[in-house]
């Protein structure tokens, strides 16, 4: 009977890996879960101070100002990190205008872009952003935990960050998970 | 036309893997000779029709038939013509393609080299390989077969990976799926023995050849690839404990034990059990591999594909080859007939000790690739595990493999003295102890010290054997030479396979003393590094097939030496590929074979050209010594006695009758 | 005790060769024992935007800026675990190519003990049954042996080889 068991324990392991495997790869075709994803540690902190320099024709701002804001308005907004040179950018760009027509506050930082290149984005497309800041040598978006563009974070009105998305903001990713959020936070 | 063929063929081969499958087992069940003569003739056919399937693809890369889905999206018109035949297995269909043709001739060898092999053996093993070809092929006809077509064909392919296009890829895929494929003849040997109900000194004698080919082969595709990764990645890094690489280590670390169990099997018909399942276990991670790689579990920077619906299909495949084994190694070992008893101070105890020192090695292994998946599925917390994991908790483990696989050879069998075998060293262990104290004095710390010491240990001691069997010192110079002269290949195979390794830990243990520079040249001007003077002659364009390339011309000199005499030129340079807008860093490397000088051209500035400037110690040891493992595996797979097709037929066919007695009378 | 394992972490991942994508030699510190340290701590850590590469290896600008940020740091006389804490403050353990030792990491870091330990243990067992089985004979069994081989005698060879 001993014997028994341990002869049959490589079959075991294979079953449980087996069976692991099955389960892992059934989350990833339904979307619900990604091992490529990095999730933020920054959910439920506080925004990180910073102070940052505008562009052309829009004037920087800093953390103070984002948490006056939050103040004033009492309700969330978004932070977006962009950069004129990011192809995801112009993809997200529509839903981020369709976001901010719909009500949300939008503070956009332009990722070590050059300020005339920025300014042209948004000018080209469409200004999606309340108040834009530059962010050329990229220190401030390491302190968000950014490390690539376009990313997102959904701050609450009392300072804290509850949401965030490394990618774009497709449509089905605003439907399923920021505007349910935002009802809720509202 | 060529394609529709090539798919035909496709199909045709996964037919004949089915009836290869089916056909001998049944026959061998039913002792019927006629299925089981079948066996080769189908094996042979699957092979043919599996060659002219890759031959059209090969055909279609070449003719820049962009009609071909795959082709279109892997070529491109200029390429050169060399990788338009190599790329054909470096996108996810063209690899399992190479997989199931390999596996194709794994069962094609043992039809044609498998001749005295009892008849019912050959008859299942072929069979199983047929069963694994047949699941592989179902794979690539319904999920990713190479010759789906696309209407309209584009101008132009969409060009392969840059880093891909580099003579290294010709030659790394193809040897290292042989090694790793190669050990499902291993594995079949292994099933078909439970199949039958008997393992003996025969069947460890008839194993043997397959599991060393495989080894060496596996053992060479491995060195290649870290080989390549060293000079086009273009940081000198040779290993990095990415999840593929670790998967590619994984069957090689349980087919070493494989290969050493194999031989107390032979010897003494003991670690039957170990044997079996090291065989069903490393063939298993083999397949594991593929399946990780290509799933999309795995963050890696070689992984193929990430789609988990192929993922489903290959863990489908899995289920059925590795649990299917595993069921019938657990209900059949226990008819095995136990083996001969050893007392744990043994070479018997030895080899033991070596099974489970390198299984835990895989163990780990396994558990650090899997375990940023299994913390961030259960416990939903992401973590990375790299290098310096691997690292702290292998070398520990590997440390006693290293310092015992001198010693063991010397042990008796059954029961051994440890006194005698270690007194016989004493001349390693005195050299050892040299050099890792002048290696401590000298240039290298603590660790590297202790790794020459150790990789001194590991040479010198390999031929302890040798010097044992020619009686060196003990009887006439003349005597020792003809014993020498007379020595059998696979005792040479067992040297230089365990130098081998020495030689690779010194490599390593050398790199670890690896010194670069960084610096800013205008052409014209010298710096001094590493005990060489470095001077930018020029920097100028040269145009490629497919690439644009900037090239940095270098003079190097050793210095002290003659300003003329014993200076080289060194042109690395940097290639920017239009179609997949990338740039890859193609690096200089002079080597004396005891030393690697490695120059890479970074990027410019205002006419200034950043360089690094590499001095790697003893980095071209690491792929000598596993070229020397692999030339040992080969020497050993020379050796007269240690193969199928050795003298005494009559004994062999004897013992085929003696063995299937009702086939037997069947067979002419 | 964690000083001690990551000096051998640092230990062991020196002795497996430097690799470096350093492309300037602006970035690397004037000190060079701060250097040393800088490029230790730096193979510690992930390049988030590569798959699977440490800063000092990968040629990427995150990498690079990281770089810059760990040896500004290690200038300006932080310890090496507060330069790794900044980072994972911001980016989590996922930066982390050397996983911290915890509740979620313990059957990882234990992994070759226990490795080890299971297969002595497997050997221990399979051989305490080998050597029951090799018992020697009862009585009643001698005394039937000795029916079966009425030539050889009482005394039966071996049980099993």
């Amino acid at each position: 009977m001993n014997r028994r068991a341990l002869l049959l324990a490589p079959f075991g392991v294979a079953v449980l890996a087996g069976a692991g495997f099955w389960t892992v790869l059934g989350r990833m075709r339904q979307g619900s879960f990604d091992p490529h994803d990095v999730p933020s540690p920054l959910l439920g902190k506080p925004v990180p101070d910073f102070t940052l320099p505008g562009l052309a024709a829009y004037q920087g701002f800093s953390a103070a100002d984002l948490l006056a804001q939050l103040r004033a308005g009492g309700r969330p907004m978004l932070v977006n990190f962009f950069a004129s040179w990011c192809v995801p950018c112009v993809i997200e760009h529509p839903e981020l205008m369709a976001l901010s027509r719909d009500g949300l506050p939008i503070w956009g930082i332009a990722y070590k872009d050059k300020p005339e290149a920025a300014s042209g984005f948004v000018a080209q497309r469409g200004n999606p952003f309340q108040r834009i800041a530059a962010d050329q040598p990229g220190r401030v978006a390491i302190d968000w935990g950014v490390y690539g563009v376009p990313e997102s974070y959904l701050v609450d009105a009392g300072g804290v960050i509850r949401w965030r998305m490394a990618g774009p903001i497709t449509p089905q990713i605003a439907a399923e998970q920021l505007r349910p959020l935002l009802k809720t936070l509202a | 036309m060529i394609p529709e063929l090539g798919h035909f063929a496709l199909a045709l081969a996964c037919a004949l893997a089915f009836a290869q499958a089916v056909l001998p087992i049944w026959g061998a069940h039913r002792a019927d000779a006629r299925l089981m003569r079948a066996a080769p003739a189908l094996a042979l056919g699957q092979l043919l029709a599996l060659g002219c399937a890759a031959a059209a693809l090969v055909w279609s890369s070449v003719a820049d038939d962009f009609t071909v889905l795959n082709v279109a999206e892997n070529s491109h018109t200029l390429k050169p013509l060399l990788y338009k035949v190599t790329g054909t297995w470096g996108n996810h269909e063209g690899s399992i393609l190479l997989w199931a043709l390999i596996l194709a001739l794994c069962g094609g060898a043992v039809a044609a080299f498998g001749r005295g092999l009892p008849s019912a053996l050959r008859a299942r093993v072929i069979g199983v390989l047929g069963g694994s070809s047949a699941g592989f092929l179902l794979f690539c006809l319904l999920a990713s077969n190479p010759f789906n077509r696309m209407w309209p064909p584009p101008l132009d392919g969409r060009d392969m990976n840059p880093l891909l296009q580099d003579a290294g890829l010709a030659f790394h895929p193809p040897i290292l799926y042989a090694g790793y494929v190669g050990f499902a003849v291993p594995f079949a040997f292994a099933v078909a023995a439970l199949l039958e109900g008997r393992i003996d000194a025969a069947w460890g004698r008839w194993v043997r050849p397959w599991t060393l080919a495989s080894w060496s082969l596996l053992t060479g595709g491995i060195a290649l690839g870290s080989w390549w990764a060293y000079y086009e990645l273009g940081w000198g890094g040779f290993w990095f404990w990415d999840p593929v690489e670790n998967a590619s280590l994984l069957p090689w670390l349980t087919g070493t034990a494989l290969l050493h169990s194999a031989i107390v099997v032979e010897k003494r018909e003991a670690l039957k059990v170990w044997t079996v399942l090291l065989a069903i276990g490393t063939f298993s991670l083999s397949l594991a591999g593929t399946f990780l790689v290509r799933s999309g579990i795995l963050n890696s920077v070689h992984a193929f594909a990430n789609d988990p619906t192929r993922g489903v299909f290959i863990l489908g495949l899995l289920a059925i080859v590795i649990g299917g084994s595993l069921l019938l190694f657990a209900f059949r070992a226990p008819v095995l007939a136990p083996g001969g008893l050893f007392a744990p101070l043994s070479r018997e105890g030895a080899l033991v000790l070596n099974n489970i020192l390198l299984c835990s090695i895989a163990a780990v292994v396994i558990t650090g690739t899997m375990y940023p998946l299994v913390a961030d599925f259960v416990f939903g917390s992401k973590i990375s595990v790299g290098a310096p994991f691997f690292n702290a908790t292998v070398l520990p483990l590997a440390a006693p493999i290293f310092a015992a696989m001198v010693v063991a050879p010397g042990l008796a069998w059954k029961r051994a003295r440890l006194g005698p075998a270690l007194i016989r060293l004493w001349w390693a262990a005195v050299a050892a102890l040299a050099v890792g104290l002048t290696a401590a004095l000298g240039p290298a710390q603590a660790f590297p010290a202790l790794a020459f010491g150790a990789a001194a240990w590991m040479i010198l001691g390999a031929f302890a054997e040798i010097v044992e069997r020619i009686r060196l010192f003990r009887t006439g110079l003349g005597n020792s030479l003809s014993r020498l002269a007379g020595l059998r290949l696979s005792v040479w195979g067992t040297t230089l396979g365990h130098a081998g390794m020495g030689v690779l830990v010194a490599g390593v243990a050398g790199m670890s003393l690896a010194t670069q520079n960084v610096v800013l040249l205008r052409p014209g001007q010298s710096v001094e590094a590493a005990g060489y003077s470095w001077t930018l002659v020029g920097l100028r364009d040269r145009p490629g097939p497919n690439y644009a390339e900037r090239v940095a011309t270098l003079r190097v000199a050793p210095l002290g030496a003659a300003s003329a005499g014993g200076s080289f030129v060194m042109e690395p340079s940097r290639r920017t590929f239009p179609v997949q807008r990338m740039t890859t860093t193609e690096a200089a490397i002079e080597t004396n074979g005891l030393a690697d000088i490695y120059a890479v051209l970074g990027e410019e500035r205002d006419g200034a050209a950043l360089m690094r400037l590499h001095y790697n110690p003893l980095a071209p040891w690491i792929w000598i010594g596993a070229l020397i493992m692999a030339a040992g595996g080969g020497l050993s797979l020379l050796d007269r006695r240690a193969r199928v097709g050795a003298p005494a037929k009559a004994r062999t066919r004897a013992q085929a009758e003696a063995q299937a007695p009702d086939a037997g009378s069947a067979v002419a | 005790m964690r000083r001690l394992l990551l000096v051998l972490l640092l230990a062991g991942s020196a002795a497996l060769g430097p690799a470096h994508a350093i492309s300037d030699p602006a970035e690397m510190l004037a000190n060079p024992a701060q250097e040393a340290r800088a490029e230790a701590v730096g193979r510690q850590l992930r390049c988030l935007v590569c798959q699977n590469e440490s800063i000092e290896d990968s040629n990427a600008d995150l990498a690079r800026d990281l770089r810059r940020i760990v040896r500004s740091r290690i200038a300006a006389g932080e310890t090496d675990h507060q330069v790794v804490g900044w980072l994972v403050a911001r980016y989590g353990d996922f930066v982390r190519l050397n996983p911290p030792l915890n509740a979620v990491t313990l059957m990882l870091w234990f992994s070759p003990v226990l490795a080890l330990g299971a297969g002595l243990l497997a050997v221990l067992l399979a051989r305490r049954r080998r050597i029951i089985a090799a018992a020697p004979l009862t009585e009643a069994e001698q005394a039937r042996l000795a029916e079966l081989l009425p030539d050889t005698g009482a005394r039966a060879p071996g049980a099993g080889r």
